[in-house]
C-alpha cells in the first residue's frame, strides 16, 4: 500500500481525540501506511475564508507544500471541514495567477496539485469492502444504526468528487458489511447547525432535533457520523436539545471509525468510546455476541 | 449587359448605419450598372413596382438588389424580376443587413464593405444565365409519421382533402399522450372522449392507412416523390385475423412487464392490448417477457385464441411505399425527473409524475378513477405538486419552459378537490405562465374555488417521515422555508424532444436544434414547414405545445400538404449540379460523395462511364464539384467562374502591385 500523508486537523487534537486515534487505528489495521505531516498548521477552519481567500487558501496550501516536500501526491484527514479547505485551495491553486498569490505567502512555495482525500474515501476507494469483511471479528449484528454524512463531506459535489451529494453510501456501505443494521435514513446530508452551537443555540436545537427525531422514528439505536462538528452537535448537545424541545433523545452517537474498530476488535484504548457524550454502552449491548465455536 | 441596382434602407435598419445614397453612387461606377438607387423598402409594393419599372424604362438585364438576408426576400425579388419579364435567376442579392448594418456600427466601413458587397453581387450578375426549372408529377400520398393527436388531426384533414395518408405509428395504438390524460384544461372534458372518435374516424377512413408498431427505416427521393420504408415489427399475432376479443390477455400467465400505457404503476400481461378504446385493437406479445418467446413453453394464448391468430413465428416486414409529402408529428418525452436526486430518484414510491397522476385519476387507469398511493393504497389528504421539474432548469440542461405543465397542474388540482373532497393540494411553483384563451382563468378558479394553495418557490428535498413525505422548500413570497407533510408527491415534469427524433431527423434531413426538437424553416412565417421541401412540422416534435396548439399544427401542415401536392406538376430548382460529359473521366467521386445520391453512373455511346446529376434530387450543395479532380461538374448559378469573379471582386489580383 502506498503511503498517505495524514492531515488530523485541530479538532483532532481536541474535541474529536477518539475520532483521530480511531481513525489512526482502523487504517493501521486495514493496511493505510499514514504518514503524519511535520510540523502541519491550522487549516484557518471556518473564518479564515470569510476574511480572505489568498490567506485561506495560503493556510492550507503549506499543509499541501508540506505534502509535496515529503514527496507525496496525497493527503487524507478524517474532517470533512479541514478537507473543503484543502479541497478548495489545491482547486483554486489550478488557476496559476491565484496560485502565485499564495505563494507570494508562504516559506516554501506549493507547486505540485496534492489530492486530498477524507479517511472514508481512502477506505472506500482503496480498501477492498471483502478485505474488511473478512477482517471483522466482532459482527454488528443486532443494532440499527443510522448514517448521518453531514452537509460538506460530499458538497458541492463538482468539488468533493466523492459518492452521492443527495443519496451518500460509503458509510452505508461499511456498516451493512460490519453486519449492523442500516436504516434507510432520509437526512442524510442535511445541515445540523454546524458552528451555530455557540452563537444561535435555538437553531442548532431545531436542525440537530430533527435529525435525532428522524433517527428514533426509524428506531436506530445509535448515530455514526465522519465530522467532529456533526458528532459534537448529536452527541455532547443532545442534553441541550432535550432541554430546548422537551424531548428526552438518549441515541449515542458514533464516529463511523470506532464501530469500525470494534468490529476489528481493536484495542478499545484506540477507540475512545469514553469520550462519547450519551452513554453508548446500551447501544453496543445490543450487538449480539458471536457464537462460541464449539 | 444592363445592370439596376437597389440598395435598401430597411427603414433605419440599414440606413442609420449605412450611408445608402453613396452606395447607390458607388455603384453606377461598376461595370454594366447603368442605373443605381436607394429605397426605403425594396421588398415593399411600391419597392417592387419601381425594380419593375426600372426594368422596362432602362431595358435592363438584371438586377442587384442590396437588402437584408436573402433567405426571407430573395424568392419575392426574383418573382418581382419575372414580372418585369426577365428570367428569375438574373436576379443577385447582397445582404448589407446582417452581414454590414447589424453588425457593425462606423457608418464609414460599413458604406464601404456595403459597397464592396455590391460589387461582388454585380460581378457574378455579370456572369448569370437564365436558367429554366423541370417540371415533375407528384405522388398525391402523404406520409404522416406519429399518431398522436397532431398527427391524427394531420391525417384526417389530408384524407378529407382528397388525398391518401400512410400514417405510422411506432407505439401498439394511435392516440399519443393525449389519449393517456384524464381530463383537459381548461374545460375539464374527458379527454378520450374527445379524442376517441377522432382515433376511430382514422381507423375508419377508407384513405387512411394505419401500420401501428411501425417505424419509419428510410426515406429517400425527394419533394412530391419520397420513397419510404416502413418496418412493420413483429407482433406475433396475425392483426390480419385478430378481432380484439381480449381472451389471450386474461390467459397469459406472465404479467411481470410494467405496463407502458399505464405509465409502469401497474403491470400488463407478456400478450397485451394497451386500453379498451385503442386504435387498431389488436394484441400484441411481448418478446421480451413472453414465455414461449423466451423459455419455448407456455403458449396459452395460442390455445384460447378463437380466431388462432397468435403466430410465434412473426419477423419484421419492410414495405414499400411512395409518398409526395411528409408530416412528421413524433410528440414529445416527459423529462426524466431522476436527474433530481433531491426528490428520491425514484426511492420513495409516494413520488409520482404528473402522468401516473393523470392515470390514477382515471376512470379506465389501474385504480379505476381512484386516487389512491402507490405505497399503500391509502387516500392522500395532502397533495404536493411541484412544478418545473425539468423545465426552466439549466443544471439539468432544460432552461426553457414547457408551457403547458402550470395548466395541467391546476386541472390536476381541481380533480382533486373533485376526488377527495377533504383533500388540501399544494403547488410550489416559479411563476405561473397561463397566457391561452380561458386559460388564466382557469388557473384562478383552481386556486380560489378549489383552494389550492400555490407557494411561489423551489423545492430542496423531499424525506420521508414516518408515512408522510415532508416536502422542504422556499416561500419567496413571505422569504422563509417552508415544509408541507406530503401523502403523495406529484412532479410537474416537463417536456423533452421524443427519443428518437434525431435518428429520424436525419433520416428526413431534418436538422433538430439543440434539444432535439426540429427546426421550422422559419419561427414566424414558416411554423410548419422545415428546410427540407416537402417535409412539414405538426405538434410537439417541434417544441412544447398543449393540445389546441398540436390540432392547430396538425391541420397547418395538412393544409400545407395538400396546397403542394393540388399542384399537378412541380417545378424543380434549376440551381443542380451539371456534368460536362467532355471533361467527366467518369471515375465516381461525385457519385460517392453525393450525400442525397443524386448522382448516378451511366455510359456514353462508346460505353465510356460518365456521371450523371438526377435533377430532382440534386439539392444544390455543391459537394460534388470541389470534389470532382477534373473540374466536371458544376452547380448551375454558383460555377467556378461565378464564384472566383465575386472573389475577385473582393480582392483584386495585385499584379500590376507586385510589378512595382
Ligand atoms: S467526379 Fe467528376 S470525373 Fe469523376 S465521375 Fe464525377 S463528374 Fe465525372
Ligand atoms: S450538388 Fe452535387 S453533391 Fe450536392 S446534391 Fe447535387 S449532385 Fe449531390
Amino acid at each position: 500500500m502506498n503511503k498517505i500523508a495524514y492531515y488530523p486537523g485541530c479538532s483532532g487534537q481536541g474535541t474529536s481525540e477518539e475520532y483521530d486515534r480511531s481513525s489512526r487505528a482502523i487504517c493501521k489495521a486495514l493496511g493505510i501506511d499514514l504518514v503524519d505531516i511535520p510540523d502541519w498548521s491550522c487549516c484557518g477552519s471556518t473564518p479564515a475564508h470569510t476574511v480572505n481567500h489568498v490567506l485561506s487558501a495560503a493556510l492550507s496550501a503549506r499543509n499541501l507544500a508540506l505534502v509535496e516536500g515529503m514527496g507525496l501526491d496525497t493527503v487524507t484527514t478524517p474532517c470533512p471541514s479541514c478537507l473543503t479547505n484543502l479541497r478548495t485551495a489545491a482547486h483554486k491553486m489550478e488557476n496559476p495567477e491565484f496560485r502565485a498569490k499564495v505563494n507570494a505567502l508562504l516559506d516554501v512555495p506549493c507547486t505540485k496539485t496534492i489530492e486530498a482525500q477524507s479517511v472514508l474515501q481512502i477506505l472506500t476507494e482503496n480498501v477492498d469492502m471483502t478485505l474488511i469483511k473478512s477482517r471483522v471479528v466482532k459482527p454488528l449484528t443486532g443494532i440499527k444504526i443510522a448514517c448521518y454524512y453531514g452537509c460538506i463531506m460530499n458538497r458541492p459535489p463538482e468539488l468533493m468528487r466523492f459518492d452521492h451529494h443527495e443519496n451518500p453510501m460509503a458509510m452505508d456501505n461499511i456498516m451493512t458489511a460490519l453486519g449492523a443494521e442500516v436504516v434507510p435514513y432520509p437526512l442524510k446530508v442535511e445541515c445540523c447547525g454546524a458552528s451555530f452551537g455557540i452563537a444561535r443555540g435555538d437553531i442548532v436545537a431545531r436542525l440537530s432535533g430533527k435529525l435525532l427525531d428522524a433517527g428514533r422514528r426509524l428506531g436506530a439505536d445509535a448515530f455514526v457520523t465522519a465530522c467532529p462538528l456533526c458528532q459534537m452537535n448529536l452527541d455532547m448537545r443532545q442534553g441541550q436539545i432535550n432541554d430546548a424541545l422537551h424531548e428526552n433523545f438518549k441515541i449515542p452517537v458514533f464516529y463511523y471509525t470506532q464501530l469500525l474498530g470494534y468490529a476489528l476488535g481493536l484495542d478499545r484504548a484506540d477507540l475512545g468510546f469514553e469520550k462519547l457524550c450519551v452513554d453508548p454502552r446500551l447501544a453496543l449491548g445490543r450487538i449480539k455476541q458471536p457464537a462460541q465455536a464449539s | 449587359m444592363r445592370i439596376g441596382v437597389f440598395i435598401c434602407h430597411c427603414g433605419s435598419n440599414i440606413a442609420a448605419t449605412v450611408d445608402c445614397p453613396s452606395v447607390a453612387a458607388t455603384a453606377l461606377t461598376y461595370p454594366d450598372v447603368v442605373f443605381s438607387t436607394d429605397t426605403m423598402y425594396a421588398c415593399s409594393e411600391p419597392g417592387q413596382d419601381a425594380i419593375i419599372q426600372a426594368v422596362k424604362e432602362k431595358n435592363l438585364d438584371g438586377v442587384v438588389v442590396a437588402s437584408c438576408s436573402p433567405r426571407m426576400h430573395e424568392p419575392t425579388f426574383r418573382r418581382a424580376v419575372e414580372r418585369a419579364g426577365l428570367n428569375r435567376y438574373m436576379f443577385e442579392m447582397a445582404n448589407i443587413r446582417e452581414h454590414v448594418s447589424w453588425i457593425g456600427k462606423t457608418k464609414d466601413l460599413n458604406t464601404g464593405k456595403a459597397a464592396e458587397l455590391v460589387r461582388m453581387a454585380v460581378e457574378k450578375l455579370r456572369r448569370d444565365r437564365p436558367l429554366l426549372a423541370k417540371r415533375f408529377e407528384t405522388t398525391k400520398r402523404v406520409l404522416v409519421i406519429g399518431g398522436g393527436v397532431a398527427g391524427i388531426q394531420a391525417a384526417l384533414d389530408c384524407a378529407d382533402g382528397g388525398l391518401e395518408v400512410i400514417m405510422v405509428e411506432r407505439e401498439q395504438s394511435i392516440g399519443g399522450k393525449m389519449a393517456k390524460l384524464d381530463k383537459t384544461f381548461p374545460t375539464v372534458d374527458c379527454s378520450s372522449c374527445v379524442l376517441g372518435p377522432k382515433m376511430v374516424d382514422v381507423a375508419q377512413n377508407p384513405n387512411i392507412t394505419l401500420y401501428a408498431c411501425s417505424e419509419i427505416e428510410s426515406v429517400g427521393g425527394y419533394v412530391g416523390n419520397f420513397q419510404v420504408t416502413i418496418r412493420k415489427k413483429a407482433t406475433y399475432v396475425d392483426w390480419n385475423k385478430c378481432t380484439g376479443c381480449g381472451l389471450c390477455t386474461e390467459k397469459c400467465p406472465s404479467r411481470k412487464h410494467p405496463d407502458t400505457f399505464n405509465e409502469n404503476l401497474c403491470n400488463a400481461p407478456s400478450i397485451n392490448i394497451p386500453f379498451p378504446q385503442a386504435i387498431p385493437k389488436k394484441a400484441a406479445i411481448n418478446p421480451e417477457t413472453c414465455l414461449m418467446l423466451t423459455k419455448g413453453k407456455c403458449g396459452l394464448c395460442a390455445k384460447v385464441c378463437p380466431t388462432k391468430c397468435i403466430d410465434f413465428e412473426q419477423k419484421d416486414e419492410l414495405i414499400n411505399v411512395d409518398v409526395g409529402a411528409v408530416v412528421v408529428a413524433t410528440g414529445y418525452d416527459l423529462f426524466d425527473w431522476h436527474k433530481y436526486p433531491q426528490y428520491g430518484e425514484g426511492r420513495y414510491p409516494d413520488v409520482i409524475t404528473s402522468l401516473q397522476y393523470e392515470r390514477l385519476l382515471s376512470a379506465s387507469g389501474p385504480t379505476g378513477g381512484h386516487i389512491k398511493r402507490p405505497s399503500d393504497g391509502k387516500e392522500p389528504k395532502n397533495v404536493v405538486f411541484i412544478q418545473c421539474v425539468g423545465s426552466r432548469d439549466k443544471s439539468v440542461g432544460r432552461p426553457y419552459c414547457s408551457g403547458f405543465c402550470c395548466m395541467y397542474t391546476a386541472k390536476q388540482t381541481i380533480l382533486t378537490k373533485d376526488h377527495l373532497p377533504d383533500s388540501q393540494s399544494y403547488v410550489f411553483y416559479m411563476d405561473i405562465r397561463s397566457p391561452g384563451k380561458m386559460y388564466d382563468e382557469f388557473v384562478r378558479r383552481a386556486m380560489e374555488e378549489y383552494g389550492a394553495q400555490y407557494v411561489r418557490g423551489r423545492v430542496s428535498m423531499i424525506y420521508p417521515k414516518d408515512d408522510k413525505l415532508i416536502v422542504r422548500g422556499a416561500d419567496t413570497l413571505i422569504g422563509t422555508q417552508v415544509e408541507v407533510p406530503a401523502d403523495l408527491v406529484v412532479l410537474a415534469v416537463g417536456v423533452e424532444a421524443a427519443h428518437g427524433a434525431v435518428q429520424l431527423g436525419e433520416k428526413l434531413r431534418v436538422a433538430p436544434d439543440q434539444y432535439g426538437f426540429f427546426v421550422e424553416s422559419h419561427p414566424k412565417l414558416k411554423p410548419v414547414e422545415t428546410n427540407t421541401a416537402g417535409v412539414f412540422l405538426a405538434g410537439a416534435c417541434q417544441g412544447p405545445k398543449d393540445i389546441p396548439a398540436s390540432v392547430g399544427q396538425g391541420s397547418a401542415a395538412a393544409a400545407k400538404a395538400l396546397v403542394l401536392l393540388s399542384k399537378k406538376e412541380l417545378e424543380s430548382d434549376p440551381a443542380v449540379s451539371r456534368v460536362n460529359p467532355a471533361r467527366c473521366v467518369g471515375c465516381g467521386k461525385c457519385a460517392q460523395t453525393c450525400p442525397f445520391g443524386a448522382i448516378k453512373m451511366v455510359e456514353d455511346r462508346f460505353g465510356n462511364p460518365k456521371a450523371e446529376v438526377i435533377d430532382t434530387v440534386c439539392q444544390g450543395c455543391g459537394i460534388c464539384t470541389v470534389t470532382c479532380p477534373q473540374g466536371a461538374i458544376q452547380l448551375e448559378h454558383f460555377t467556378d467562374n461565378q464564384i472566383l469573379a465575386e472573389v475577385n471582386a473582393l480582392c483584386p489580383p495585385k499584379i500590376l502591385a507586385n510589378c512595382e
